[in-house]
This record gives structure tokens, C-alpha cells and sequence, in this order.
């Protein structure tokens, strides 16, 4: 690595670098700073203050919903949605690098990952028709005489969101899994099954382990960004399926406190932060 | 006999992962305000809607000019970093490729909110389709890099050093050597590019103030049943849009892979 190539490399990557700390690095740090202002309907106190923590994190009846409980909410439902979305995952991932010929591997991928493309609040949308109260979920069970009235529960309830997140989120599962698995050397499970282990017993011991990589980058890259979703909880979710993101939008919407807002995504991106750090940190003896 | 049941497994999920998108257009051609079964019969005239619809026409325009100018900047930028990373070696490589990489994974709402800040309380701005463009070109960066460091990657130095003892300046050989090279993963990342900032509304959602994008003037649709047939009708042309957009990507980056010389491993991330 001689002098010349660092400053070289250094003066090319320097426009996206230099981006990316002006709209990226300093905005998040105006985000924090304004956390621990406080705003009076349309004034803004810049004296430094806990208040907005302190009403977040204690005080009960804040703007008609627990802060403390959407959190605790998002956090669950982002976790569901991930093991969901991986666990569905995996064996797509598994048949797309084992059994699709090396030709036809980036078709499926392709096909995999148009869904994802294409138009995410429409999407959204359409999970409200298929669950709807007349949907066609509800339709298909009356027609099939495995119901007598129609369930109005699917539509409106966590249960709606972890679906429709769980579909929106699931080629971002389905990808690191496949780049993991492609990884693998072919001979290793060869020599496995050589040895007199059997298929299921390969795939636990040799595949499983060696494809951990990808699942926890999976895990990350569908857990963090569902955190702030608020277009398919408010579409689908209902007053029992509010997230945090709701609130957050809300603050800067309708409520029109900025700080508190702010102090809401700090919160939020501390709780997916730490998760994410304890969850590497527990997967490490796999991911080495 | 495991292995027909993971044939059958895929097929299912293939089927589901589509499901809802196949939904788009039965609605979009039935001619009832209802969005749900049983049909009402073929009609075109949500489609026809959309042609004399002026505040659709400047949604459209405006997320036109948004995705545009979002995608070339994000492509100049992730030429710029592709190239770093895959030609030079140099300290503190990884970290500043991982923060040009973050907003890959960052939630959406957090990029729209600490904009928003900076916008109107620490500039004191008025908001506007710049702001939408300035924070399309931070979540594009990301996957512009992601296509073209592939490209950039399976490059040898050695041919655009050729070039130069030829008698050719850097600039020149990077113009005759290398571009053509990357030119079909150029193509593909402006075609990704532009396909994920038409469609993104998290963020356009809090920053576009009084010109709406698509998405957004989408989601303020979705606030009137009479409308619904309508964003059926434009759903439908949307996706179909997307799906052109993405598969001449594909066919670009395919093509690019070819042209190195390189084994074509699928995917775009």
C-alpha cells in the first residue's frame, strides 16, 4: 500500500464520502442535539434539557398512547417478522443454491426480487383487500363452507402488520442467505455424507452452521429497517398495531413537536441499535 | 422425495410472493367502486380516469424529475466509490465504505426525520423536491455501489494501465478502457436507481412540502374509497412500469458481466 494510491483512493472516494457525512453523519447528530431541546407550541427552547426522555419513558398518558408500550410493540413485531420472514426464507435461499442450475440462478433471483421493486404502498394496500372484512381471505373461507361470517379480526390487529411486512420484507431474507450459501464448498458436503452422515444430519452440522453468516445478516437487514415503517401499521394495524414510527411521524405531522419527535427516533434507533449489537454479539461464535 | 417437497415449498412461496401484485390489475379492469369480490364486469374507465387527471400528471411529473436527478447524482457518486474500493487499497477503506453503505439498512423514517431537521429547523428552509432529491441520492448511493462494484471488481488493472503506456492521460484511458467496460452496470444502477426513488414515500413523505410526489399523492388516495379504483389502475401501470424498468437492469447487468468476462452470479446485491 504505497502513499500515492491512499491519497488517490482517498480523493476518489471523497464526493460519496463527503455525501454521506453532510446528509447522513451531521443530520443525525442535529436529530440528538434537538432531542434535548424542548419546543412550546411554536417556539423552540434551546436550553438543554431529560424532559422529552423523562415524559417518553415514564410519563403515562402521553399523547394518548404509551410511548414505552409502542416501543416494546415495534420491537416485538419487528422481531416476529424477522424470525418469520428468515425462517421462510431459508429454504427458498437452500433450493436456489443446491438444486437451480448455475445458469438459472440469477433468473430466480430476479423473479425473487421484482415483487420488492414494485410499488411498496400499493402493496401494502393490497393486504388490506386481501384481508379485509370482505376480502379475499374471508371470501375464499366462506366459499369453502370452512366459515359461517366472516373474521373481522384479520384485517387491524399485529398479527395484519407481521403478515404484510413479513411478504414486503422477504427477497432482503432471501438474498445474504443465498450469497452465504453459495460460499459453502461443494467437496465439504460431499466429504460429510462420505463420512456416513446422513442428509439432514449434513445439513445440521456442516450447511446450517456455515450459512450462519448470511442468516444474521438477514436477521439485521429485515429487523432494523422494519422498526421504522409506519405506512403498512397504519394501513393495516389499527389502534392494537401502532408502531413507534406512527408516533414519530405524528410528531412531526400533526402534533408538530419536532423535539419530541426526535427524542422518540433517538430512543428508537438506541433500542434497534442495542438489539442488534447483543444479537451479533451472541451469533459471533458462528459468524468468525 | 425432501427435495420434491422443496420443489413444491418454492412454488408456493413464489406463488404468495406474487399474490398481491396479481391482484392489481383483476381490480383495476372491474367495474365496481368496491375494491373486493365478486367482480362487477370489464371496464377500462379507471384507466381512462387517469389521462385527464392534472394533479396526477404533476405527481407524476415532479416524482419524474425526483427520480431522474436522484439516480444520475446517486450513479456519479457510486462510480466514484465502486471505483475506490475496487482499484485502490488504502487505510480507512472500510469504515468509509460502511458509512456510504448505512443508509442500505437504516430505517427510512430515521433518513426522513434527521433531513427534515436539518431542512427546517437548523437551515430554516422551505421544503421542496430538492430535499426528496437530496435524500433519494443518500438511500440510492448504496445499491448504485452495490451493482458496480461487481463491475468495477472483475476489471484488470493491467488493461487500463496499457492504455496509459500507450500514451493515453488516466482520464483518457478511464474514458477508452475502463467505461465501456462498466458502462452495461452503469446503465443497470441508473435503471435500479430510478425505479427505487419513483417508488419511495417514507421519505418523500416528510420532505416534499407543497409538490407532492407519486407516492404520496398515491397515499392521499388511499384516503377515499371512491378513489381506490384509480390506485388500482395506476398500481397496475406502476408495477408494469417497475417490471420493465427492472428487467432491462437485469438484461444490462447481464451483459456487463459478459463483457468482462466474468461468471455471472446472479442478483443485484
Amino acid at each position: 500500500m504505497g502513499h500515492g494510491e491512499t491519497s488517490k483512493g482517498w480523493a476518489l472516494i471523497a464526493p460519496p464520502a463527503l455525501y454521506a457525512l453532510a446528509l447522513l453523519a451531521l443530520p443525525l447528530g442535529a436529530v440528538v442535539v434537538l432531542s434535548f431541546f424542548t419546543q412550546d407550541f411554536l417556539t423552540l427552547d434551546t436550553t438543554p434539557t431529560l424532559e422529552n426522555y423523562r415524559i417518553v419513558l415514564t410519563d403515562p398518558g402521553f399523547a394518548g398512547q404509551l410511548p414505552r408500550t409502542l416501543l416494546v410493540r415495534s420491537v416485538t413485531i419487528a422481531g416476529l417478522v424477522t424470525v418469520c420472514t428468515v425462517l421462510l426464507a431459508y429454504p427458498v435461499a437452500y433450493y436456489v443454491s443446491f438444486h437451480v442450475a448455475p445458469e438459472r440462478k440469477s433468473l430466480w433471483l430476479f423473479l425473487i426480487t421484482i415483487p420488492f421493486w414494485t410499488s411498496y404502498l400499493v402493496r401494502v394496500f393490497l393486504w388490506k383487500v386481501i384481508l379485509n372484512f370482505d376480502g379475499v381471505v374471508n371470501r375464499t373461507l366462506l366459499n369453502l363452507g370452512w366459515i359461517d361470517e366472516p373474521i373481522r379480526a384479520f384485517l387491524y390487529s399485529p398479527a395484519a402488520v407481521v403478515i404484510t411486512l413479513t411478504h414486503a420484507f422477504a427477497p432482503f431474507a432471501i438474498l445474504p442467505i443465498f450469497v452465504a450459501l453459495e460460499k459453502i464448498d461443494r467437496p465439504l458436503l460431499e466429504a460429510s455424507r462420505d463420512l456416513g452422515e446422513g442428509t439432514l444430519r449434513t445439513f445440521a452440522r456442516v450447511t446450517l452452521p456455515l450459512s450462519m453468516p448470511g442468516v444474521v445478516a438477514a436477521v439485521l437487514i429485515v429487523f432494523i429497517p422494519t422498526i421504522g415503517d409506519y405506512v403498512t401499521p397504519r394501513l393495516v394495524g389499527g389502534p392494537d398495531g401502532l408502531m413507534i414510527a406512527n408516533l414519530i411521524q405524528s410528531q412531526f405531522g400533526r402534533l408538530s413537536n419536532a423535539p419530541m419527535g426526535a427524542t422518540l427516533a433517538v430512543i428508537a434507533m438506541a433500542s434497534v441499535g442495542l438489539i442488534s449489537l447483543l444479537f451479533v454479539l451472541a451469533t459471533r461464535r458462528w459468524t468468525r | 422425495m425432501s427435495r420434491r417437497w422443496l420443489l413444491l415449498y418454492v412454488v408456493l412461496y413464489m406463488a404468495l410472493l406474487y399474490a398481491p401484485i396479481a391482484l392489481l390489475p383483476i381490480f383495476a379492469f372491474n367495474d365496481g367502486q368496491v375494491i373486493a369480490f365478486p367482480l362487477q364486469g370489464f371496464s377500462t374507465r379507471w384507466f381512462e380516469g387517469l389521462w385527464t387527471n392534472r394533479t396526477l400528471h404533476s405527481a407524476l411529473w415532479n416524482s419524474l424529475v425526483v427520480a431522474v436527478i436522484s439516480s444520475v447524482l446517486a450513479v456519479v457518486l457510486g462510480i466514484c466509490a465502486a471505483r475506490a474500493s475496487a482499484r485502490y487499497a488504502f487505510r480507512g477503506q472500510g469504515a468509509v465504505m460502511g458509512m456510504i453503505m448505512v443508509p442500505l439498512v437504516l430505517p427510512e423514517i430515521i433518513v426522513g426525520v434527521s433531513v427534515l431537521i436539518v431542512v427546517n429547523t437548523v437551515l430554516g428552509l422551505p421544503l421542496g423536491l430538492w430535499a426528496v432529491i437530496a435524500a433519494h441520492v443518500l438511500i440510492c448511493t448504496p445499491f448504485a455501489v452495490a451493482v458496480l462494484s461487481g463491475a468495477f471488481q472483475s476489471l484488470d488493472p493491467a488493461m487500463e494501465e496499457a492504455a496509459r503506456d500507450l500514451g493515453e492521460t488516466p482520464w483518457g484511458a478511464f474514458r477508452t478502457v475502463t467505461l465501456p467496460l462498466v458502462a452495461p452496470g452503469i446503465v443497470a444502477s441508473l435503471l435500479i436507481c430510478f425505479t427505487i426513488s419513483l417508488d419511495e414515500f417514507i421519505i418523500a413523505f416528510f420532505l416534499t412540502g407543497a409538490s407532492p410526489t407519486l407516492p404520496v399523492y398515491i397515499w392521499g388516495l388511499l384516503r377515499f374509497p371512491a378513489d381506490l379504483p384509480i390506485v388500482m389502475a395506476l398500481g397496475t401501470l406502476l408495477v408494469l412500469a417497475s417490471i420493465v424498468l427492472l428487467t432491462m437492469a437485469e438484461i444490462f447487468r447481464r451483459r456487463g458481466a459478459a463483457r468482462a468476462g466474468r461468471k455471472d452470479s446472479g442478483g443485484f446485491l
